[in-house]
């Protein structure tokens, strides 16, 4: 092979291996991003119930009704709207009313949502960053809270 | 009185690093060589200073001294030994001073094995070692001190976060962060190289080492954590595409690479200035690394302190190194001699597919980590990139970086003969057909996946061994021989053969994770369940007490055909000085498989529990130890070894294999 040919097999296969990973990831992004809500934003952006969500505030106070089967609902709430949450399986270490939550799943109706994960915190100290900004928002985050160390 | 010794010795360390960065680099810049030599007392005084400082923090943890803030927060004097020395590292600031130690460790060793290098490469590399280390000793002392005194001094500790109370904590850190640390060596190597404007098949052989070593720790770092967080976070899961374990996973990557482009270099003197960019690389994204799990940016199952102040410091070190070396990149790059351009099929041929495959996979999971990040700074949108994202992009681009990986090791140098590689790979190939084709079969209806995934699996164990089977059998050679040169093969082939089949071992060990069974059901004490072909019965529970903590634990017994194999007891604890409850999952190794247990609340004498069987699901980490094997197998090799000391003084022409 000549050197030009050379050097044209090499620019080629980047090109190939280029084009083939970006659109692997543009593919992957349209399917696979999943939005994040608080339960005022996801009462004013209207959405299709059905569609895969984060959502994040604090467990209501008293909100928490454990079911039969393992099934829980609780009720998630940046004190202006609430979200009722339904979840089967284990609720993390830390989950408890009044703390902050992150669930992730699908709008079945709006207001109502199914959790197919309760994300963990796994410091006391720590609020989920999602949570705090929105707390913020609604203007209900008193920043008291000390720096408690970090964790890996 | 030894916390202001300590204090004081980094205070002293950042002014050696400071003379060690600028003395040096002076004598480079105006070729002085008495000025050049400062560099290597500068760094071993520099490690000497360091590990004091370390030693005293050490110290106060070991003698529960409440004084002093990180103690009181990190530790508790009820603590058993190992997690005062552990607990060390468990926090922001003993983490960063770890990160330190082993930078000025690092330092020393290269000052210490380095004395054979070019004299302006070796004071070069070392000033930019010791650059690094004034950076990071400038964020201890002045965003994240580890020793600051408190008065008056409280008569107990709050405590070490109960999920780090683990063996895991003594050894996970450790590793990674000389994996991630030691990158730097080779990003010191590439601005060195940068500034002297000199490399060659030599730079190659002083650099391959140094990234052998920290890829290999950096391999196990990575599977350690992936370990404890398997059987610590009770989710049952191994590997969460969270922020904090891509952040480990983008350097492992380009770490990947470089150590195969520098093979290239080091045999056929091309991809100079590729390879100088796969080092600044990989050191970068050990930085942003660090700074994704140190400045709260992220939201991960790994909890951080939110500080604005510690982000932009490390933001800061983030832009001040990777800006500056890719700029100087760009400036210099042109300096450094091109190699030559080569044939396509050829073993550097296929090492370049690997190097653009493996730099594909490390952009897709930089794009899935960071583009939440950037959306979020500039349009205000929440989102998450989840595992579904990394799943669809990061296993096309590695299932065919497996397939095509033996016929690579099989090809030659400069002009490979495909045909005949594919002639004599042709039996591996088959049998791992076969084995898809029956896995497949087996399972009719299950995962399409995970076949093609052991399919790859058992390609890149066979085909591995064959190439040392190919290496030492000739035409009409008697076993015996064979064997004899199979045992004369350099280390490095050895070892190449090995992490190989290490990669193929924990492909295998993830496919089948797909067959894994799971089950979430209440139970009470008597009743029992079966799982795959176990049956576990929950016999009871109750409370007991540990050194430092108070359990909530139920007690399962498992039976394969009415045969008692063994007993689980996961549970939760509650630690003095914490009101939060942990869960501790349950293991029971059965071969390579393990049951996974956990428990969640016990309501009106009933456990809700979480049981798993996850068959050959060791494999995944048994894996990983085989490949670092291999890696270290590859350091022995006299080739690395003799390298120091003989190619400084004659730069010889490199003989092709």
């Amino acid at each position: 092979m000549t050197r030009k040919g050379r050097r044209l097999a090499m620019i080629g296969s980047i090109a190939v291996v280029l084009a083939i990973a970006a659109s692997l990831v543009l593919f992957a992004m349209r399917d696979s991003i999943v939005f994040f809500y608080g339960p005022t934003e996801l009462a004013e952006k209207n959405i299709t119930p059905g569609t895969r969500l984060r959502i994040g505030g604090l467990v209501e106070n008293g909100s928490v009704v454990k079911g039969a089967d393992q099934t829980v609902t609780f009720s998630v709430s940046d004190s202006n709207k609430v979200i009722k949450v339904t979840y089967r399986g284990h609720l993390p270490d830390l989950f408890r009313e009044g703390q902050g939550v992150v669930a992730e799943g699908v709008l079945t109706a709006p207001g109502e949502f199914r959790a197919d994960s309760v994300l963990a915190k796994h410091d006391e100290n720590y609020m989920p960053k999602e949570v705090a900004d929105t707390l913020k928002k609604q203007g209900h985050w008193q920043d008291d809270k000390k720096d408690g160390g970090s964790k890996k | 009185m030894t916390v202001e010794f300590g204090h004081y010795a980094l205070v002293l360390a950042l002014a050696v690093s400071l003379v060690g960065t600028i003395v040096p680099l002076w004598g480079v810049s105006t070729h002085d060589g008495a000025l050049m030599r400062m560099a290597r007392p500068a760094a071993f005084v520099l490690m000497l200073l360091v590990a004091l400082s370390y030693a005293a923090l050490t110290k106060a943890y070991l003698e529960s001294d409440f004084s002093v803030l990180n103690v009181i927060e990190n530790s508790h004097s009820a603590k058993p030994l190992m997690y005062k020395i552990s607990g060390v590292w468990s926090n922001h600031e003993g983490s960063m001073m770890l990160w330190v130690l082993i930078l000025a460790l690092f330092s020393g060793l290269l000052a210490w094995f380095g004395r054979g290098m070019p004299q302006r490469l070796f004071a070069a590399v070392l000033a930019v070692q010791s650059s690094i280390a004034s950076a990071f000793i400038l964020f201890l002392l002045v965003a994240s001190n580890p020793f600051t005194r408190v008065m008056p001094a409280p008569m107990e500790g709050r405590g070490l976060n109960p999920l780090l109370q683990d063996p895991g904590l003594a050894i996970h850190p450790p590793l990674l962060y000389v994996g991630y640390v030691g990158c730097s060596v080779a990003f010191s190597f590439a601005i060195g190289a940068l500034l002297t404007g000199r490399i060659d098949a030599a730079w190659a052989r002083f650099v391959r080492p140094w990234t052998l070593v920290a890829w290999c720790f950096l391999t196990l770092g990575i599977a350690m954590g992936s370990y404890w967080a398997y059987y610590e976070l009770g989710w049952g899961g191994w590997w969460f595409w969270d922020p904090v374990e891509n952040a480990s996973l983008m350097p492992w990557l380009i770490a990947t690479a470089l150590i195969h482009s520098t093979v290239v270099m080091e045999k056929r003197d091309a991809l100079k200035v590729w390879t100088i960019l796969l080092s600044i690389l990989t050191f970068s994204l050990s930085l942003i690394g660090t700074f994704l799990v140190r400045s709260g940016v992220l939201t991960s199952v790994h909890a951080f302190a939110v500080d604005p102040e510690r982000g932009l410091f490390i933001l800061g070190i983030l832009v001040f190194f990777i800006g500056g070396s890719l700029t100087l990149f760009a400036w210099r790059a042109n300096v450094l001699k091109q190699g030559g351009i080569f044939a396509p099929v050829s073993r550097e041929g296929a090492l370049v597919i690997n190097n653009l495959l493996l730099a594909a996979a490390a952009a897709a999971v930089f794009i899935g980590t960071l583009y939440p990040l950037a959306l979020e700074a500039l349009t205000g949108a929440k989102i998450s990139v989840g595992a579904p994202f990394f799943d669809a992009t990061f296993i096309p681009l590695m299932l065919p970086l497996g397939f095509i990986l033996p016929f690579g090791q099989a090809l030659a140098w400069k002009r490979g003969d495909l045909l005949g590689v594919a002639q004599r790979l042709s039996f591996a190939l088959a049998l791992s057909i076969v084995a898809m084709i029956a896995v497949y079969a087996f399972t009719w209806g299950g995962p399409v996946l995970a076949p093609l995934g052991i399919g790859v699996g058992v390609w890149l164990i066979l085909g591995s061994a064959a190439d040392i089977g190919m290496r030492a059998k000739g035409r009409g050679v008697p076993a015996s021989v064979a064997l004899k040169r199979a045992l004369g093969l350099p280390l490095s082939i050895w070892g190449s053969a090995l992490a190989h089949i290490g990669v193929g071992v924990s492909v295998i060990g993830i496919a089948c994770t797909a067959w894994g069974i799971e089950k979430i059901i209440e139970m009470k004490p008597g009743e029992s369940v079966r799982l795959s072909h176990y049956e576990i019965r929950l016999e009871g529970g109750g409370i007991r007490n540990g050194p430092d903590y108070r359990e909530t634990f139920a007690r399962f017994v498992v039976r394969e055909k009415d045969r008692v194999v063994g007993v689980l007891e996961p549970g939760k604890r509650i630690f003095t000085g914490r009101t939060m409850p942990t869960s501790e999952a349950a293991l029971l190794t059965q071969g390579l498989g393990q049951l996974y247990a956990s428990v969640g609340d016990m309501t009106d004498g009933k456990f809700s529990a979480r049981l798993y069987w996850k068959p050959w699901v060791l494999l995944i980490w048994l894996g990983a130890v085989v490949m670092a094997a291999g890696g270290f197998l590859s350091v022995l090799d006299r080739r690395a070894r003799i390298a120091a000391a003989v190619k400084a003084r004659l730069p010889r022409i490199v003989p092709a294999e």
